[in-house]
């Protein structure tokens, strides 16, 4: 029987896990409104209007829509990989979240009690990272392969093509933020930052720029999105690899999208932007808890991603590849070499 | 505790190598294998190197199975679930099998196994750099160049065949 202190240490991991579970769950809902609406926005019209006020209803309705919709298995496709897919590719964006750490500790009131805003304190934090996240490209190549249909297949060997050519420069990227921060852990990563704005990754010049575009590109490409999304490229390829899903399975397929999208923006702001550190250190700015700080930020480049989507076109096939072996990869050696010279 | 954990993940992990060997859809076997490789990243884990677990993944189930996978779907699925697998005689096979059996079994018996020294040497990512430009400089210079050799022979090939 294992003692008292050992029993809360466990609820209170069991309550954390339930917490950013509940919360990565329910993200879509108003991910998805805030993304119509700044698409509506963006592009001169109203966007969701009719279901609720400013149709902010909408996402429920979807809900409904897609939970009791008819969920279709192709006859010919292989069906437990097919059922299985969609679990593959969301299981391994709800994963990584084991490694984010959302701030160093916070005390409940009245308690006395510490906890710690992360699950675990990995040394290796970004390589779990990288290397949990590249697996979701498994639901997507074994969803394609098993819906038994042309497009489907297209879509997913275009995906597993894709992931493996943007990987190499976001592993780059990361090797490049490692390599200024001395560290593979992310709660280092963000304390190395700690100061004002000036001593954010992103501001150690002349490579701190460099790695972010990279590192943005990367992202981008990896998580599927315009400019990159040629997986699921409509005027081509009907709807990519998930053509043949339909209701919850769909949604599932969407939900790690969405979560993935989450997850770089995370990434992005404790690898380059200091994390939960304020701009600048000065009283005031320190009066507002950390969280708020790195919650800020991260809505900020979900705001970002939503606005790039519906401002640029979509890149050709070669030209993503192009720009992937061709610019990226290049960029990347000599901006490692210039880091190396750098800390020398 | 621990060794509840490593029976699971070795039991998980012959399972599914044997699935790998079974399965008659080549896709299937894919899969079998890739859960194979996460079971011994699993093993690394209980043997307090995160860092090899990581790597395994990243490398293993990240890239290699991908594109195996990659080559595996372009593949005539009919034709490859009917072929006999390996394209031998049975006595061949067995033959192989043998062999390596015994190598495996004379590595296990003829090294020393068991613990690491206490307060030794920590498997820790800084170590391991350290030692892999300090000791296994060498060995690790081979690789890179028998690895530079295979990329440089993969594009030679790819080139020709236009």
């Amino acid at each position: 029987m294992p003692d008292l202190a050992t029993l809360l240490e466990i609820l209170i991991i069991v309550v954390k896990v339930s917490v950013i579970s509940g919360i990565l769950f329910s993200l879509p809902l108003p991910l998805t409104w805030i993304e119509r609406k700044v698409a509506g926005h963006i592009q001169v019209r109203l966007g969701p209007w009719r279901v609720g006020p400013h149709g902010v209803l909408q996402p429920f309705a979807d809900m409904v829509k897609l939970l009791i919709k008819e969920d279709i298995v192709p006859e010919r496709a292989d069906k437990f990989l097919f059922k299985l897919a969609p679990l593959l590719s969301m299981i391994p964006a709800f994963l990584v979240f084991v490694a984010i750490p959302f701030g160093e500790k916070f005390a409940i009131p009245f308690v006395g009690k510490e906890i710690t805003l992360y699950l675990s304190d990995m040394n290796v934090g970004i390589l779990y990272i990288l290397a949990i996240g590249g697996l979701g490209i498994y639901g997507m190549i074994l969803g394609g392969w098993a819906s038994n249909s042309k497009y489907s297949l297209l879509g997913g060997l275009r995906s597993s093509a894709q992931m493996i050519s943007y990987e190499v420069s976001m592993s780059f990227a990361a090797i490049g933020v490692v390599m200024l921060t001395n560290s593979l852990n992310l709660l280092e990563m963000v304390r190395s930052q700690s100061g004002s704005f000036l001593d954010w990754n992103i501001f150690y010049l002349p490579v701190g720029p460099v790695w972010f575009v990279i590192f943005i590109i990367a992202a981008l490409a990896e998580i599927n999105r315009i400019p990159f999304d040629l997986p699921e490229d409509e005027g081509t390829l009907a709807a990519g690899f998930h053509t043949e899903y339909s209701g919850m399975r769909f949604s599932f397929f969407m939900l790690a999208e969405y979560v993935a999208m989450v997850t770089v923006s995370v990434l992005t702001v404790i690898m380059f932007f200091g994390g939960w550190n304020p701009p600048l250190d000065i009283s005031i700015f320190h009066l507002v808890p950390p969280i708020f700080w790195f919650l800020g930020k991260v809505i900020l480049f979900i705001y970002f991603f939503m606005w790039l989507r519906f401002t640029l076109p979509r890149y050709r096939y070669d030209q993503l590849m192009t720009i992937g072996w061709k610019v990226l990869i290049p960029l990347s050696l000599v901006n490692i070499l210039v880091t190396g010279l750098m800390i020398i | 505790m621990e060794k509840l954990f490593f029976l699971m993940f070795a039991a998980v992990a012959i399972a599914s190598g044997l699935a790998v060997v079974t399965a008659r859809n080549p896709v299937h076997s894919a899969l079998a294998l890739i859960v194979c490789l996460i079971q011994v990243a699993a093993l690394f884990v209980l043997l307090r190197s995160p860092f090899l677990a990581a790597v395994q993944i990243f490398i293993y189930v990240g890239a290699v199975m991908v594109l195996f996978l990659f080559v595996v779907l372009i593949l005539d699925m009919r034709k490859a679930v009917l072929q006999a697998f390996p394209p031998v005689k049975k006595r061949f096979v067995v033959g192989v099998i043998l062999v390596l059996m015994a190598q495996i079994l004379a590595f296990v018996f003829v090294t020393p196994m068991g613990l690491s020294p206490a307060g030794g040497w920590e498997p820790t990512v800084e170590s391991i750099g350290r030692m892999l430009f300090t000791k296994y400089l060498f060995p690790f210079e081979v690789v890179s160049v028998i690895l530079l050799a295979a990329l440089v022979a993969a594009i030679v090939i790819a080139k020709e065949r236009r």
